[in-house]
C-alpha cells in the first residue's frame, strides 16, 4: 500500500500504521514524500514492512516494535530511539543520537551517524557502515555497536556493558572506556552482526573491541575531593 | 530553540527565485521559532549606491519621506510594510549620524551596497508575507525564526543582526560569555543596540573583519572566543559561512547541488527546494567552519 505524505497528514499516516487490523494481509507499505517530517513511523507494534522513499526528520521509527522499516534517504536526530524490537535500515546518513536508549532490535546505517550515536543504549544492536561522531556510546548499558569507519572524540564515555566494535581510528576514548580483548565469542557475535548487515568486505577480526574498565561502577574514597 | 536558514547561489540559475526559496524555508521553520522572524537578502550591488534598511515602526512613511528629503538630497525609498530601504550615494558615516540624530524612533537594521534586512515580531509566515520576500531576487540570503530565550520579544531582539557593512549573522543557541565580550568589543569601538547575546557574536565578526581577517579565519578564532551553544550562519557581500560549536547540540544540515548551497536547522526547511533530493546532504561537523565565496 502506498501512503503519500503530500496528500495525507503525518498523523493520518502514523495512526493508520499504528492501528492495523491484525487479520489484514497487506503487510507492505511504501511512504512517499516524507519531506523531513518528524516522528514518522513512531510507535509501531506490528510485523510489517515499510519503505520510506526520501529524507525524514527527527525520531523516525521511535519506540519501534517488530516492524521492519527501510529509509531510502537521510534521517534526523534520534532515529529508532527507544526501539524495542524489529529492524530499521537507513540507507543514507543519520544525525545525532541514533538508536538512543533503545532496548532491542537492529539498526543499520549505511552512511555516517553523527554525535552521540547509541547514547544510553540498552540492548539494541547498531551497525554503522560509515563513521560515528563524538560522544558515541555515552553511558551505553548493553547491546552491540559496530562501526566500520572511525569514531569521534570520547567514545564510550562512562559506559556500562555495551560492546563497541570499531574498525577504523578512534579519536579518543571517554572516561572508563578501554580497548578489550576479542575472544571467540565476540568474533562469533560480530560475524553474525556483519552478516545481518550484509557486510562482506570486512572480517570480524579486523575490528577492535572497546568496553568498560568498570572503574566507575563503585564509589572510591580517593575520589571524594572531586565531588 | 530557533530556526536558522540560508541559501548561497553558486550559479545564477535561481537568482530570480531566491526570495521564494528562502520564504519557503522560513515558513517551514515556524515550528522552531514562532515569535519573530527576519531575513537578509544580498542583491547585486548598484554602482556607488548605499542601501540602508530602516525599521520606521509607527512613523508615517510620507512624513519620513518629507523629513529625510530635508537632510539628504539624492535618494530613493522603497517601502515594505514598516521597513524602508533608503538608497543614496551618501556615505554611511554621514547617513547613520543623520538617522541617529534626526530620527531617534527609527532603527537602522543594516546597511551596505548589497544587503537588505527585514525583521519583525510575529509569526514567520506573516512576517515573510508582510515584507513580500517571495518577490525578492538576489545572490544569497539568510533567515531566522525566533523562539526568544535570552532577551525580550522585540524587533531589536530579532535576527539577523548586522553590525557592519553588508554583514549579517543568525544564531541558534545561547552564549554564556557575551557580557564580558561585549565590554571588550565596546572598548575597541563596537556599538551595540540591544542586550542580546547574538548581537555580540555579530559584533565580534565585524570587529575581526575590520582587522582584515577573512570570514573563515574569523569564525575559526570565534570557536575559541565565543563560549556557549551555537550554530551560526553568517553572510558578507560575497561570502557565506556556517559554524557549530564543539558540542554541537544545535542542529544544522547542509544540502549542496551544483547550483546552490542551502543550510537549515532541519531538513524539512529545505524539502521544497529544487533538486534537493539529488543534492549532497550532510551535517556540518562540530567545530569546523564551512564557507563559500570570499
Amino acid at each position: 500500500m502506498k501512503l503519500d505524505l503530500k496528500r495525507l497528514k503525518l498523523r493520518e499516516v502514523n495512526e493508520k500504521l499504528q492501528s492495523l487490523d491484525r487479520k489484514q494481509n497487506d503487510r507492505d507499505f511504501t511512504i512517499v514524500n516524507p519531506e523531513g517530517n518528524h516522528a514518522l513511523c513512531a510507535g509501531l507494534t506490528e510485523e510489517i514492512n515499510i519503505n520510506i522513499k526520501g529524507h525524514v526528520g527527527y525520531y523516525c521509527a521511535g519506540m519501534n516494535q517488530k516492524a521492519q522499516i527501510t529509509i531510502d534517504g537521510n534521517v534526523g536526530t534520534g532515529v529508532a530511539e527507544n526501539m524495542m524490537s524489529g529492524k530499521v535500515h537507513v540507507k543514507g546518513n543519520a544525525s545525532q543520537s541514533a538508536g538512543a536508549t533503545a532496548h532491542g532490535g537492529l539498526l543499520i546505517i549505511d552512511g555516517d551517524a553523527s554525535s552521540r550515536c547509541g547514547i544510553s543504549m540498552k540492548g539494541i544492536d547498531i551497525i554503522v557502515k560509515g563513521s560515528v561522531g563524538h560522544m558515541s556510546g555515552f553511558m551505553s548499558q548493553s547491546g552491540n555497536m559496530v562501526v566500520c569507519g572511525d569514531a569521534g572524540e570520547a567514545l564510550g564515555d562512562s559506559l556500562y556493558e555495551t560492546n563497541i566494535y570499531i574498525r577504523g581510528e578512534v579519536k579518543s576514548l571517554g572516561a572508563d572506556c578501554v580497548e578489550k580483548k576479542m575472544d571467540k565469542n565476540h568474533i562469533k557475535k560480530l560475524s553474525l552482526l556483519l552478516k545481518e548487515a550484509n557486510i562482506k568486505d570486512y572480517k570480524a577480526e579486523s575490528f577492535k573491541r572497546y568496553g568498560s574498565a568498570r572503574k566507575l561502577y563503585n564509589f572510591k574514597i580517593d575520589n571524594v575531593s572531586n565531588y | 530553540m530557533c530556526g536558522i536558514v540560508g541559501i548561497y547561489l553558486k550559479t545564477n540559475k535561481f537568482e530570480k527565485s531566491l526570495g521564494k526559496m528562502l520564504s519557503g524555508m522560513l515558513n517551514n521553520m515556524e515550528s522552531r521559532g514562532p515569535d519573530s522572524a527576519g531575513f537578509a537578502i544580498y542583491k547585486k550591488e548598484e554602482e556607488k549606491i548605499f542601501k540602508y534598511s530602516l525599521c520606521i515602526g509607527d512613523l508615517d512613511f510620507n512624513k519620513f519621506k518629507k523629513e529625510i528629503s530635508k537632510k539628504i538630497k539624492k535618494f530613493k525609498l522603497n517601502q515594505y510594510s514598516d521597513h524602508v530601504i533608503l538608497k543614496t550615494p551618501m556615505e554611511p558615516k554621514t547617513v547613520i549620524k543623520i538617522i541617529n540624530n534626526s530620527f531617534p524612533e527609527i532603527s537602522l537594521v543594516g546597511y551596505g551596497n548589497s544587503i537588505e534586512i527585514f525583521k519583525q515580531v510575529g509569526n514567520p509566515k506573516d512576517v515573510v508575507k508582510k515584507f513580500k520576500l517571495d518577490s525578492f531576487s538576489g545572490t544569497h540570503g539568510i533567515g531566522h525564526t525566533r523562539m526568544a530565550t535570552e532577551s525580550a520579544i522585540t524587533t531589536d531582539g530579532s535576527h539577523p543582526y548586522s553590525t557592519g557593512k553588508d554583514e549579517c549573522l543568525v544564531h541558534n543557541g545561547s552564549l554564556s560569555n557575551h557580557n564580558n565580550l561585549r565590554r571588550e568589543l565596546v572598548k575597541k569601538g563596537s556599538i551595540f543596540n540591544s542586550e542580546n547575546d547574538t548581537e555580540v557574536a555579530a559584533g565580534y565578526v565585524s570587529n575581526s573583519l575590520i582587522n582584515k581577517k577573512s570570514l573563515k579565519d574569523t569564525l575559526v578564532s570565534g570557536l575559541k572566543d565565543l563560549d556557549g551553544f551555537y550554530t551560526f550562519i553568517t553572510g558578507t557581500k560575497k561570502g557565506f559561512a556556517i559554524v557549530r560549536d564543539e558540542i554541537a547540540c544545535k542542529p544544522a544540515v547542509i544540502a549542496e547541488t551544483k547550483n546552490y548551497v542551502a543550510i537549515a536547522s532541519e531538513f524539512q526547511a529545505m524539502a521544497h527546494l529544487p533538486d534537493v533530493n539529488s543534492a549532497k546532504i550532510f551535517e556540518p561537523e562540530p567545530g569546523i567552519v564551512y564557507s563559500w565565496g570570499s
